[in-house]
């Protein structure tokens, strides 16, 4: 029990770091992180540049703690389409059953049915390389489980009590849902979210690493190890490894809070 | 490991009467050896909220060919201290006293190599629920050969046949069939009948049959529980019985034990039982069921439940707190008393 | 007996055609969305197609040849017929088909994913089981730190770590660049699959060659997949050990081993074969970017290959195969499925 709390301490400070970074990042830097300089290119961690540069000289610590609010900022964003939308479909799902129910399964069925990487990648390589794409293909590939989640949800409160009473005081359809339904599916939405969050930013970065959506000097985690990967097998190791890093960290805070969350809200399902 | 090296009870005490290398008869006493001793059982789990002494001071025995019938509450032990004899509870079971002697084989203090060899083989249990108590992806006939591979030199040609021959014992229609069967493919009562398989296909000297027939429906109930007392009749095997049903177990029990908040309240022949019983608690539930009627469940009679097991203040009697007959002797170390008849009751005021 | 027989017989043909029936419809969405995702472009799909230095005239060209100066409908029967025949397009960098070209290349990453998806499960059950059975032990808080530390793993940073430590610091890999050491000529191609072609022409150097390569890019796969899969088999180990049946299973004195294995583990089992196609999900989408790293020549890298020269028709088709593929592995878990749970082939 004790282990976990600490645990679930380390990620919320973690994570508590990275929102004042996302938040601050740019007036923090010792740094500025697009300026380039030849005369300091590739030169290893040292007191001056604690994580290096890069081969253009700029300083890594600098750009690692700008791009933060990039990552950040796809993350949110696309997480939060997916639960707006997602939610809006899968409560009309779980609600009326029937058709409504049978297209919206069959979108979500449909969505999963792709490798969700290999979908996000050819949906950003369809409509064009930009930022916009990267958030509506990572929310497209999140949108499933969101609709599921909110779809079950409804379907087993559809029938209780305080939905009865308030469909036989006259309540319309569309005030049941939003003022009965939506708060009782408001909490597993919250575990769901919090759970996808990580992900989010790992499908984005992937999707920068392979040279999609955000575009060069622009500092992103992403990017930044895909500039540091042809450098590891010469041994300029620093440049990949303090973004993927940040990365990696971010993600890691965001599912143990996803965990202690969903422990917090929901104990059986705790695996 | 096959038969022939592990600790036999049943080899050696078959011929009835015939004492085992391990016990030296008391001489004081006339050798009446039990096939099953358990003396002064405790047992606790560790629990969340505290440890729950669950089994305290249990002692009980079972002869050759004798059926013992265990009733009482939900939630009073009675799986708990069978599950403890066979040495399958959980990893939070304790047990801190008590011994445990079948046939000469200490139950309690045998590795756990041992006491695998004798499970399935001399002692055998069959639980309620019997669809979920068996391998829902293992043809029932494999899991026949399982036992019989475990337990017995049985080659492995013959295999088949003799898990064929385990489930025609048990009035199968069309075991040859139902061998390759998959326990869904089966009614609850062919599951049932299937365990029951199982757990005699060694012969065993004593079989639990704990709750066979709850879940079962009521004609059901009335066959397994006939197959039970033939075979048990037929090749001279002890029975357990642990039931709610009063009525079940007067009409197929020698002899009774009722438990109460992991303790024997009282234990008579099952005539004597009904006829006169001493302990409140028994009085309560006879009184409220008529010779031959329902089970303990549908009983609201005995006012009160079962106190809380993790408490630490509980009176030495844990039924005082329920109990209209208490004197203040009660809050005294319970002691059993011999009531002659074999009528034994632990109670200081007894009706 | 025989009536018996039969009626399993026939249960099992039904299971298998009502799988079939439940995969075509994904099929049939995988279709129409790589074919909306080829037409939904914005501005001129005939432009993109033809990649970024063609004349009017080729543009001209493409638009008549993808049919996008007719109507929706004929063009989505156009791209079926296309599909029929295996045509995908051609590519522009190379100019030859994308469907030979995927296919060539098709074995490298199949290769990959299936090692990585052995080497995970042979890791990640043995720790699910070893945390289920001593729940709170140090196995168990590791396999629950390896399980959330292993999906937050961004794959194609620890593939560059592991390139890092295993051929520049120690030098025990070698360098990550392909299937093969160019020092080597690659095994006669039977199956496709180096390791067995190597075993087949039982050429040991040849073997040890493939493997060295295969390692590192495979251990970086299996990484990120032996979260889900320990998780998995942990607690539905954990579901089954509590369980009716393996406490008659321990009643009739069976061995532990045998209790563990045979009456617990294969009923463990059957939840982390469902949930292999998630699993498959995410192994085909990494190793997209472990392909990257490690210049592994299969369609992955491909695809991105094309990408970067604005070659659409190889992405589309990349992304086609891909999805094709997946809903075939998921039909396999099904059968599979089928296979070792006697009652989904009987359930209406
Ligand atoms: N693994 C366990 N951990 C903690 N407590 C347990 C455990 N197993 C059983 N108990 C407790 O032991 C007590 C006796 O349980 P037991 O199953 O023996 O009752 P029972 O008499 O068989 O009831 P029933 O008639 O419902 O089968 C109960 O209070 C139960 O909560
Ligand atoms: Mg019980």
């Amino acid at each position: 029990m004790r282990r976990e709390n600490l645990l679930t301490v380390v990620a919320a400070s973690l994570f508590a770091l990275f929102v004042l970074l996302a938040l601050f990042g740019p007036w923090l830097v010792p740094y500025d992180p697009l300026s380039t300089s030849a005369g300091a290119s590739l030169s290893p961690p040292d007191a001056a540049h604690w994580f290096g540069t890069d081969a253009l000289g700029r300083d890594i610590l600098s750009r690692v703690i700008v791009a933060t609010r990039l990552d950040f900022g796809i993350a949110v964003a696309a997480v939060a389409v997916s639960f707006v939308i997602g939610a809006t479909l899968g409560c009309l799902a779980g609600f009326h059953g029937g058709w409504h129910d049978r297209i919206i399964s069959r979108l979500a069925d449909t969505i999963m049915a792709f490798p969700l990487f290999v979908l996000a990648m050819g949906v950003v390589a369809a409509m064009g390389n930009t930022v916009a794409n990267i958030v509506i293909a990572t929310a497209l590939i999140n949108l499933p489980f969101y609709i599921r989640v909110a779809r079950a949800e409804v379907n087993v409160r559809r029938e209780a009590g305080y939905v009865e009473a308030a469909r036989l005081s006259g309540a319309s359809d569309a005030r049941i849902l939003v003022t009965h339904l939506f708060p009782n599916i408001l909490p597993p939405m919250m575990v769901q979210i919090s759970l996808n969050m990580g992900w989010a930013i790992l499908n984005a970065a992937g999707l920068s690493f392979i040279g999609l959506g955000v575009r060069p000097p622009a500092a992103e985690w992403g990017i930044m190890v895909a500039d540091g990967a042809q450098l590891i097998v010469s041994g300029e190791w620093w440049v990949a490894f303090f973004p993927g890093l940040a990365l990696m960290l971010a993600v890691f805070s965001f599912n143990l809070l996803g965990d202690g969350l969903r422990d917090l809200i929901d104990p059986r399902r705790r695996t | 490991m096959n038969a022939a090296q592990s600790p036999s009870i049943a080899g050696q005490a078959r011929p009835a009467g015939a004492v085992s290398a391990h016990q030296t008869p008391d001489p004081a006493k006339p050798a009446r050896v039990p096939l099953l001793d358990v003396r002064d059982l405790h047992l606790q789990f560790q629990t969340r909220t505290g440890v729950a002494r669950v089994l305290d001071g249990v002692s009980l025995h079972v002869d050759r060919g004798e059926t013992l019938g265990i009733v009482g509450e939900s939630g009073s032990g009675k799986s708990v201290l069978f599950l403890a004899l066979l040495g399958i509870l959980e990893a939070n079971a304790r047990v801190t006293a008590g011994s445990a002697s079948f046939g000469g084989f200490d139950l309690l203090g045998s590795s756990e190599a041992e006491r695998s060899s004798v499970r399935g083989r001399e002692l055998a249990m069959v639980f309620q629920n019997p669809r979920a108590a068996l391998n829902p992806i293992r043809r029932v006939g494999h899991q026949i050969e399982d036992v019989l591979l475990r337990h017995t030199a049985t080659p492995r040609h013959a295999l088949q046949a003799r898990a064929i021959d385990a489930l025609r014992r048990v009035q199968i229609a069309d075991p040859e069939a139902r061998y390759h069967a998959y326990p869904f493919e089966l009614s609850g009562g062919q599951c049932q009948r299937v365990m029951i398989a199982m757990a005699l296909a060694c012969e065993p000297a004593l079989l639990i049959a704990d709750e066979p027939t709850t879940g079962l429906d009521v004609t059901t109930q009335a066959a397994i529980m006939a197959l039970i007392a033939r075979i048990a009749r037929e090749s001279g095997m002890a029975t357990i019985l642990v039931t709610h049903d009063l009525g079940l177990a007067g009409a197929h029990c020698d002899r009774i034990a009722v438990m109460h908040a992991g303790h024997l309240v009282e234990t008579a022949p099952a005539a004597e039982l009904f006829a006169r019983p001493r302990h409140p608690y028994t009085a309560r539930l006879l009184a409220s069921t008529p010779y031959g009627a329902r089970s303990i469940e549908s009983l609201v009679s005995v006012p009160g439940q079962l106190p809380d097991l993790t408490r630490t203040d509980l009176s030495p009697c844990r039924f005082s707190e329920r109990c209209d007959r208490v004197l203040p002797a009660c809050a005294g170390a319970l002691v059993t008393r011999d009531m002659g008849e074999g009528h034994h009751v632990a109670c200081h005021n007894p009706c | 007996m025989n009536a018996q027989r039969l009626l399993a017989a026939r249960a099992g043909v039904a299971f298998v055609l009502r799988r079939l029936a439940a995969a075509l419809p994904n099929l049939l969405g995988v279709v129409i969305v790589t074919f909306l995702l080829t037409r939904a472009l914005p501005g001129d799909p005939a432009a993109y197609f033809a990649g970024p230095a063609a004349s009017r005239e080729a543009i001209e060209e493409v638009r008549h040849a993808l049919g996008l100066d007719r109507g929706l409908a004929t063009q989505f029967g156009l791209y079926l017929r296309d599909l029929a025949q295996g045509d995908l397009g051609n590519s522009i960098s190379t100019g030859r088909p994308v469907a030979t070209e995927l296919v060539e290349r098709l074995p490298a990453s199949l290769e990959l994913t299936l090692v990585a998806l052995v080497l995970a499960t042979l890791i990640a059950v043995p720790l699910g089981v070893l945390a289920a059975t001593r729940p709170g032990s140090m196995v168990d808080h590791l396999c629950r730190v390896i399980a959330t530390a292993g999906v937050s793993l961004p794959t194609f940073f620890t593939g560059l770590l592991l390139a890092y430590v295993f051929y520049f610091l120690l030098g025990w890999a070698p360098p990550p660049t392909g299937r093969l050491d160019p020092a080597f000529s690659p095994p006669q191609a039977v199956t496709g699959f180096y390791l067995i072609d190597a075993l087949l022409d039982a050429d040991a150097e040849l073997l040890a060659a493939v493997a060295g390569q295969i390692a590192l890019p495979a251990i970086t796969l299996a990484l990120f997949v032996i979260a889900p899969i320990s998780r998995m088999t942990r607690a539905s180990m954990l579901g089954v050990l509590s369980s009716d049946f393996v406490r008659t299973a321990r009643a009739v004195g069976l061995s532990r081993a045998r209790v563990l294995y045979v009456y617990a583990l294969r009923n463990a089992l059957l939840p982390v074969v469902t949930t292999l196609g998630m699993v498959f999900s995410f192994l085909l989408g990494s190793s997209i970017l472990v392909e990257k790293v490690f210049a592994w020549p299969g369609v992955g890298s491909y695809a991105l290959e094309a990408l970067v020269a604005s070659d659409y028709a190889p992405v589309q088709g990349f992304v086609l195969v891909l999805a094709a593929l997946y809903v075939l592995l998921n039909l396999v878990i099904d059968l599979a499925y089928g296979v070792v749970d006697p009652r989904a082939r009987f359930e209406a």
